[in-house]
């Protein structure tokens, strides 16, 4: 380390701030083990989601288009492209990290949007790599055995419509979108891409709409950007 | 595609570009519209992902059922800042309870 150490103080406060964010980030793997069994995936199967792809929006998306009859490309194509903006964090954290070999593949493995978010804000260097490591760390733990509780409640459950699990994996979509929705132009590609998704659902298979409706965000990001003015 | 296949492939590639962030040299992806593209795609995956799972059933049909009162409920929920898990439970409780009740 050549950076001065953090003092205890310091080190307290990014602390709880991982431990706060990995409980409420960990708590919701509760909805996603249950989404997961209702849609058809076993135990095992929803353990190795939440342990290997660890990553919220690209779990939902693969357990909600198997469970909507998508087929297995729909899915991890989804998935796939929800999991670029990971790559990008990838590129901030590794500045901000420096890790090499067996470190790499873990910091790799722990770069989400939690993790990435705590770590950027803290001011010194030393305590973005705590906030990220300890946030990383706190939701993977706190997400796997929430993961498992929620697996097992919905396993004993029964028939997912009757508790209205069917109505849960979109209002969990909404709550991820949500903090998304700031921006006048995420707005407008928002709105424009559940048009989209909803014209072409009666023509194609489960799955593929939402592809479709994926080309709106690609168009929006290749339109040059206006300076000035409120966006649309 | 078995459902194991699909689990373990869609790790695989999401574990991938996790990595890809840290091995690519920083030119290469730090360019304006690649962010801009990875920032709308989540936007336009997440509400695309709504909008079916909300409006429509097996073959793509269109309906108004319980879901859609469901999600109503949540983004109400939403709007209050309920937190992630209370946003869930209650849009699954509106739709269990208008089931109940006989409706969609």
């Amino acid at each position: 380390m050549d950076e001065p150490l953090l003092d205890g103080q310091r080190r307290k406060e990014v602390l709880r701030q991982c431990l706060s964010v990995g409980v409420a980030t960990g708590t919701y793997g509760i909805s996603f083990g249950a989404l997961s069994v209702a849609a058809g995936l076993n135990l095992w199967q929803t353990i190795a989601l939440s342990a290997l792809l660890f990553s919220g929006a690209s779990q939902f998306a693969v357990v909600g288009i198997v469970a909507a009859g998508g087929s297995g490309a729909a899915a991890v194509a989804t998935s796939t492209l929800l999991g670029m903006r990971n790559g990008l964090y990838g590129l901030q954290m590794s500045r901000l990290l420096g890790v090499h070999g067996l470190r790499r593949v873990a910091a790799a493995q722990l770069t989400i949007d939690e993790s990435t978010a705590v770590g950027v804000v803290q001011p010194e260097r030393s305590a973005q790599r705590l906030g990220f490591w300890g946030t990383g760390l706190a939701v993977y733990v706190m997400w796997n055995l929430m993961t498992i509780v929620g697996a097992v409640v919905g396993n004993a459950l029964g028939d997912p419509k009757r508790f209205g699990l069917d109505a849960a994996a979109p209002a969990a979509f909404c709550a991820l979108l949500w903090p998304r929705l700031k921006r006048g132009d995420a707005r407008a590609v928002a709105a424009v891409s559940a048009v989209i998704a909803l014209v072409v659902a009666p023509h194609a298979p489960a799955g593929i709409p939402v592809l479709v409706a994926a080309l709106a965000a690609i168009v929006a990001g290749l339109l040059p950007q206006r300076t000035g003015g409120a966006p649309a | 595609m078995t459902l194991w296949t699909t689990v373990l492939l869609a790790s695989g590639l999401a574990f991938a570009l996790k990595l890809l962030g840290y091995v690519v040299p920083h030119h290469v992806l730090d360019r304006p519209v690649v962010s801009r593209v990875t920032a709308m795609l989540p936007v336009a995956l997440l509400s695309a992902l709504v909008a079916v799972q909300t409006f429509s059933v097996q073959g793509g049909v269109l309906t108004l059922d319980a879901r859609a009162a469901g999600v109503g409920v949540a983004v109400v929920a939403l709007r209050f800042r309920a937190p992630f898990l209370l946003v869930v439970v209650l849009a699954a409780a509106t739709a269990g309870i208008l089931r109940a009740l006989g409706w969609g």
